[in-house]
């Protein structure tokens, strides 16, 4: 795990670990995502497809109408905020140099190591586990996008409903795909916690070159 | 949703809409309600209020969007008699047996704007037009469906029979339970947007509409008037009873 040579040392000892468009774009994204979440929460609780209740005080919006609002609002920023991630992601390379090999054996070997609390750290560098975590997140967002719109447009955008097993098909996949995404940021965070070094440089983007540890 | 409904006691009424409407006052003064968030810490009534104004004004954009989306020859999905929903829940914005009893023999569709046939239409006259049937789902606001079979003349057809003007921006709906509502003319010429006198083949029953429903599955349940008194054409935004408490105008599915 010492080997930093792929990372790019700067003069002053520091290295540059997150892309100015990647860190405008998670912070962003928690902005978006978050009213999403807590007003979605809001909006489950009017109709709830399952036996319990979001507590009141963890939703946003105050009544369905409110919450529905921010919803809907809020969705615009996830969309434009997501797409600009992902065109910088695929035509600036960042996404071939910071996720990519992606092999299913790595993945498992790592993620095994970490449960034996060896996780891999290299600055600068994700491992093989946060690399899945990483795309396979992208791609939940994807599907919650997908079925919120089926679900918003059920008619007009039916041919993406059909695909979900219609309106009431799409509501459980925006469901499901919710909860995997709050499941992501519940051990996103946690990871930081536990490596709290990680947390600066994602609103500076430099890291010092002796701390190590990409955290979540 | 709210489609509009039957009506008991109007107490009942009253209070349903008080708690709505406190709940708006509350949102306001307590900012978002979302204790725990940190994003918008020490927000104080202005705050809201501009937190407000911002999000009524994306709600008027969102209303363009959707204008721009809904497609005129976009059929919504229609299911056999076997999918249907049964029992067919309620909705409305007080209980069951608040709902108005309209009594058949008097009554009258007041038609008014932009029409050039203001005369108002009697039940039997209504009847004899045209009919037809669908079966379709109703999605509600608050995000529940459920499928029924609606029957009655296209709302186009009627439109064009009292000579509305067809290019005017809105058609509004007075009902007999004080609810009221409008849509885009878009929507209201669409092939299934029907002027439904049946529910299930039988003659709307008061916790339906009776004694008539616009049936618009093209739109969320709301947007969906029953016991409809009054049909207006018009340029002039109308607004109504939940759109103006906050839900979305247009709506549409």
């Amino acid at each position: 795990m010492a080997d930093q040579a792929g990372a790019a040392a700067a003069a002053n000892g520091r290295i540059s670990v997150h892309p100015l468009m990647v860190r405008i774009t998670h912070w962003t994204n928690v902005i978006a995502m978050s009213a999403m979440i807590f007003s979605g929460w809001r909006i489950y609780n009017a109709s709830p497809l399952f036996d319990f209740k979001f507590p009141r005080d963890l939703t946003l919006g105050g009544w369905l109408g409110g919450a529905l609002q921010w919803h809907f609002a809020a969705m615009w920023l996830l969309a434009f905020n997501g797409l600009a991630y992902l065109l910088y992601g695929f035509f600036a390379g960042h996404f071939k140099s910071s996720f990519l090999p992606l092999a299913p054996t790595a993945v498992w070997n790592e993620f095994k190591n970490a449960l034996r609390g060896r996780i891999s750290h290299q600055i600068g560098v994700y491992n093989a586990v946060q690399r899945a975590a990483y795309v396979g997140v992208i791609c939940v967002v994807i599907a919650l996008i997908l079925s919120g719109l089926a679900i918003w447009k059920p008619v007009q955008f039916q041919e993406i409903a059909a695909l979900l097993g219609g309106y009431e098909g799409a509501r459980l996949v925006h469901f499901a795909a919710m909860t995997l995404v709050a499941l992501f940021i519940l051990v996103h965070v946690m990871m930081v916690a536990l490596v709290p070094r990680t947390f600066l440089p994602m609103l500076t983007g430099r890291a010092k070159q002796s701390s190590r540890g990409q955290g979540g | 949703m709210k489609s509009a409904t039957p009506k008991p006691d109007r107490s009942l009424v009253a209070s349903t809409h008080d708690i709505v409407k406190l709940e708006r006052r509350l949102f306001l003064r307590q900012g978002l309600s979302l204790g725990a968030l940190t994003m918008l810490t020490g927000c104080d009534v202005t705050d809201a209020d501009a937190v407000q104004k911002v999000l009524w004004s994306m709600s008027r954009w969102n209303d363009r969007v959707q204008a721009a989306i809904f497609d005129q020859n976009k059929l919504a999905p229609v299911y056999p008699e076997s999918a249907i929903t049964k029992p067919f829940p309620f909705n409305a914005f007080y209980s069951e047996a608040e709902a108005p009893r309209v009594e058949a023999a008097t009554y009258k569709l007041e038609l008014g704007g932009l029409i050039r046939d203001k005369m108002p239409w009697t039940l039997d006259k209504l009847y004899s037009l045209p009919q037809s049937s669908q079966i379709t789902r109703h999605i509600c606001v608050e995000g529940w469906s459920a499928i029924g079979k609606w029957s009655g003349a296209t709302f186009r057809t009627f439109l064009e029979r009292i000579g509305a003007d067809l290019g005017a921006k809105y058609v509004g709906f007075k009902c007999a339970d004080d609810y009221y509502s409008s849509i885009d003319m878009a929507t209201a010429l669409h092939p299934q947007t029907l002027l439904a006198f049946k529910f299930a083949d039988q003659i709307l029953p008061a916790a339906y509409g009776f004694p008539m429903k616009l049936r618009i599955p093209t739109k969320l349940g709301f947007k969906n008037p029953k016991h409809i008194a009054a049909i207006f054409v018009t340029n002039d935004y109308p607004g109504g009873y939940w759109e103006d408490q906050g839900y979305n105008w247009f709506s549409g599915s």
